[in-house]
């Protein structure tokens, strides 16, 4: 081969021009942005048209006003329904499903810690796959029907019931009571827990506890020092896991807690479908939405990137 | 092409019948927000020729690649290959083939289905199809595993189909990315000469991009040092190590010291402790250049046994190692320690740390750089 | 000694740990044996047992209510899934592989109905269409009513960013070189997808599906909002049986429906083994 070929000198301006070679980049950009934008156009079409613009007339809805027959009119706007948040009927219903929300989010948390590193530990893989699959079963089956199964479970002759009898300790009658719902937002969500920490657990090189272990920490000192801080972000994601649905939770306190221990879900429910004041039903849920949305924006603060 | 002004050889002049050009790269500048990854590089590679693009990791070189083949499109400049400018011409509409650093063979794929993909979608005849990647497997020595899926082979085995998926489409130009980097030396070396054959069986245009200095000299017609985003020296292998013309090069391709100097006259160069020594610049005096010199090129001597017409610098040996073919001295000649590398042959004199000696060396084995 | 080993603990609080695990379990499944057991008791009353029949399941497979309500279901869930899927697909590629503006606005808006309990946006669906049946049935004199169809809308409405987000998440890991390569390999972008691509992310796919599917099974909340006469899904005519009174039918019929769960999740364990199997070795 000769060193016939070599540098080639810079272009002067003009032969630039010529070959039409600036802004190839920004044009090409461009071709690749208007792709991607066509590519997403139907999702974010339906996503506007069935999501983003209820939520926009929820909102205007909470401010309308409902006249004396049941029908709301988008006219004489008001802040009546927030206001009622501050009345003691629906303040105490405010505090019952936050009490229930965090009392939940905690007793999945302390169930699901250890659970989730007990699998997490495991060496043999087989044994960690099974081990998972009990966890997707509930996580996958019918939430209907999986707090339907408490309510046969807690029925005041039902097996638990008879069971406790039967050795001497009388009869369980907890159906219909808060600790009733507790069991079943516990029982519903447990899953939602479990499985973004034991993700979280899986991931972590092992090899940094016996590094750990070999710079002289105790084996508690090497979980609080290295396996706590790492497996935080799958805490904190299964914990707005939790705790968001339960806030908004309805099936679980209907079929659990009945009519006197209504939350925020069976308020707005009775609102739209029995007592017909739409407004008042779109505030408590425009409030839902707020929490949802700031339990989010907490997550995404401390660092987490996907649920 | 011993001076520092010489251009190197220009594309353009187009009296005497020349190689046909096969790349062609003028202004080529790429810009990542405000990163400038590639900075305005001219280029021509000749057809058939192994051309490699050479430079520690973050200086362009696989930017510059992946702009050939239209993975990336630059910011300014143009792309030429075969005389045709490439625009915004997109990967599948060029002439050109890829080998990726890490092989990017599809997992889902067989290595045959892997090999026919190319042709499949430029739409060859079945027929003429199955016999092109027969030859092509056969070419890389995989005959017999033509069902084997990638996750089954090993790192030598799917660099061979990598490099079979891309020859078997007849391709003007070749570019290869760091396609040796994952593998172990002992097969690294192998798969080096292999590759080297392979380029001058099928006289393909090999464009071969590497951070290691001696895969590029021994392997390539020419070499393109890069850095920063800068193209800083073409030239065949030997030109680049023994001429190297600035400090970065000097120092990047094999071993050397530098020391600083100043020019003082066209003729003479002045050492930092002031010691002058004969060297051709060409520049202005006052410059400020390096003296390269490569450790092979000196040599150690107990001061008496040095004439005062030698070249030489006194000093101390600092420090002694042995490696097995050679002993390598650190000697201390005042302001810096100079490294010098005396093979290990039958007879030689061994120095002890503490030894008062000279460095030597001809004045041939001197070359000046720019900063 | 394995690495993970290590970091288990020692002595009385490894069995504290495994204890716990296993109560963990019985937790999860001692409710659903005891329904199983049950569904089977020829009492009338649901939790006492007398000699087992299968009288529950005759009258579950007799009532004309469920078997309408399980073929809505069956076409809401279909109908969703497929649809959900191919939007919910090409999101996740439009977010993973192109950069454009208003992306970030598309990402969070994607984000939201995953987040959003159901509650709340059973309440935006219903407020939705109502407000725009009104609208459109002055306009135009019709009469739109709420029933199969605005189920169907509000499913896919939510399905989309389960897709998306599974779909993602294999995208993600998906090595975007291998895209390059059928590219440098003369592949149009079609095919690019076609044979690359979608091969790739495959197993996010099917599993993207399979989790529209449960969703859209699962429901009850949005769907009891949007539902109209005669277009009432299985689990909407259950949760109304449930709050009517407990019955040995609902027993079976629940029994019914986590078997029905518990078959999609054996089906899709088996497909993500074959499909892995597959991808990998010969």
């Amino acid at each position: 081969m000769t060193t016939d070929f070599g540098v080639v000198p810079d272009l002067t301006p003009e032969q630039e021009h010529e070959s039409g070679a600036p802004a190839l980049e920004a044009a090409s950009e461009r071709r690749a942005a208007r792709r991607g934008f066509l590519v997403a156009l139907p999702s974010f079409a339906y996503l506007v048209i069935f999501f983003a613009i209820p939520l926009v007339i929820v909102l205007v809805y909470s401010f309308a006003t409902r006249n004396p027959r049941g029908i709301t009119e988008l006219r004489d706007w008001n802040v009546e329904a927030y206001r009622a948040l501050a009345e003691p009927l629906l303040r105490s219903v405010l505090v019952r499903t936050l009490v229930l929300a965090l009392l939940t989010t905690v007793i999945c948390l302390a169930l699901s810690y250890p659970f989730a590193y007990y699998m997490a530990t495991r060496d043999s893989e087989v044994v960690r796959t099974l081990l998972l699959i009990g966890v997707m079963i509930p996580f996958w089956s019918n939430f209907l029907v999986r707090t339907y199964v408490i309510r046969v479970l807690l029925s005041s002759s039902g097996p638990l019931s008879e069971a406790s009898q039967s050795i001497g300790l009388g009869e369980v009658d907890i159906a219909f009571s808060n600790a009733a719902v507790l069991i079943g937002l516990v029982y519903g969500f447990l899953p939602f827990m479990i499985l973004p920490l034991y993700a979280a657990l899986e991931r972590i090189d092992w090899n940094l506890v016996e590094a750990a272990r070999d710079l002289y920490a105790s084996g508690w000192k090497a979980f609080r020092r290295v396996v706590w801080p790492l497996s935080r972000p799958g805490v904190v994601a299964g914990c707005i896991l939790v705790f968001v649905p339960s806030f908004g939770a309805y099936v679980t306190s209907d079929i659990l807690g009945g009519a006197k221990n209504p939350l925020f879900g069976n308020y707005i429910v009775n609102q739209f479908l029995q007592a017909r004041d739409w407004p008042a039903g779109a505030a408590v849920s425009v409030v839902i939405l707020a929490v949802m949305l700031i339990g989010t924006l907490v997550y995404f603060r401390t660092g987490g990137r996907t649920l | 092409m011993g001076e520092l002004t010489e251009t190197p050889g220009r594309a353009d002049d187009a009296e005497v019948p020349r190689p046909v050009e096969s790349v062609r790269l003028e202004s080529v500048t790429k810009r990542f927000d405000t990163v400038i990854a590639v900075d305005s590089v001219g280029l021509s590679i000749g057809e058939g020729e192994f051309f490699s693009l050479l430079g520690p990791s973050g200086c362009g070189k696989t930017t510059t690649l992946r702009m050939i083949a239209g993975l990336e499109f630059p910011t300014e400049g143009s792309i030429r290959i075969h005389g045709e400018e490439m625009g915004l011409r997109p990967p599948n509409k060029r002439p050109v083939n890829t080998v990726f650093q890490n092989y990017a063979l599809f997992p889902h794929m067989s290595v045959a289905q892997n090999v026919s993909f190319g042709l499949e979608m430029r739409k060859v005849a079945k027929a003429e199809r199955t016999q092109r990647v027969a030859q092509a497997i056969a070419l890389v020595q995989l005959t017999g595993m033509e069902n084997r899926k990638p996750a089954a082979l090993s790192g030598g085995q799917q660099q061979r189909v990598a490099l079979a998926r891309a020859l078997v489409n007849r391709p003007r130009v070749l570019l290869l990315d760091e396609p040796l980097g994952a593998l172990d030396l002992k097969l690294r070396q192998e798969m080096q000469s292999e590759l080297k054959a392979l380029q001058q069986q099928v006289g393909l245009t090999f464009v071969y991009v590497t951070h290691d200095q001696e895969e590029a000299l021994t392997m390539s017609d020419r070499i393109g040092v890069m850095n920063q985003g800068h193209l800083l020296q073409v030239g065949p292998p030997e030109e680049i190590y023994e001429q190297p013309l600035t400090r970065f090069v000097a120092d990047f391709i094999g071993r050397t010291n530098l020391l600083d100097a100043t020019v003082e006259s066209a003729e003479i160069v002045c050492l930092a402790n002031g010691d002058r020594l004969p060297a051709a610049s060409g520049l202005p005096a006052g410059a400020k250049v390096s003296v390269s010199l490569r450790p092979e090129r000196l040599a150690v001597r107990p001061r008496d046994s040095v004439s005062p017409d030698m070249l030489a610098l006194e000093g101390e040996v600092d420090r002694v190692t042995y490696m097995g073919n050679a002993v390598v001295y650190g000697v201390k000649v005042g302001w810096m320690t100079i490294e010098v590398r005396q093979e290990n042959e039958p007879g030689t004199v061994r120095h002890e740390v503490g030894d008062e000696v000279s460095v030597t060396w001809v004045p041939e084995a001197m070359s000046l750089v720019v900063a | 000694m394995s690495v993970q080993s290590t970091a288990r603990p020692r002595g009385g609080a490894r069995w504290l740990l495994a204890g716990h695990a296993w109560l963990v379990y019985a937790f999860f499944y001692i409710p659903i044996i005891v329904l199983f057991v049950y569904s089977f008791s020829g009492s009338r009353l649901v939790g006492q047992w007398e000699a087992p029949t299968l009288e529950w399941y005759r009258e579950v497979f007799e009532n004309d209510n469920i078997q309408r309500s399980v073929w809505v279901s069956v076409r809401v869930a279909f109908f969703s899934t497929i649809i959900s899927t191919v939007l919910g697909t090409m999101s996740a590629l439009a977010l993973e592989r192109f950069r454009w503006r208003g992306r970030r606005v598309f990402d969070a808006l994607l984000y939201m109905p995953l987040i959003i309990p159901d509650v709340t946006m059973a309440v935006m669906m219903l407020v939705f269409f109502v407000q725009a049946f009104d609208i459109i049935d002055s306009i135009f004199g019709t009469q739109f009513l709420l029933g199969f169809n605005t189920i169907l809308l509000s499913h896919i409405a939510f399905n989309i960013s389960f897709v998306a987000i599974v779909v993602r998440a294999r995208l993600a890991s998906s090595d975007p070189t291998l895209e390059e390569a059928a590219a440098d390999l003369y592949a149009s972008r079609w095919q690019c997808f076609r044979r690359v691509t979608l091969p790739q992310i495959m197993p996010g796919v099917l599993a993207g599906a399979l989790l529209a599917l449960t969703v859209s099974l699962d429901d009850v909340v949005i769907t009891s909002f949007v539902t109209g006469p005669g277009s009432t899904t299985l689990p909407v005519y259950v949760f109304g049986l449930i709050k009517r009174g407990l019955s040995p039918a609902i027993n079976a019929v629940s029994v019914l429906m986590l078997v029905v769960s518990m078959a999609l999740i054996f089906g899709s364990l088996l497909l993500q083994r074959v499909i892995s199997r597959e991808s990998s070795l010969d």
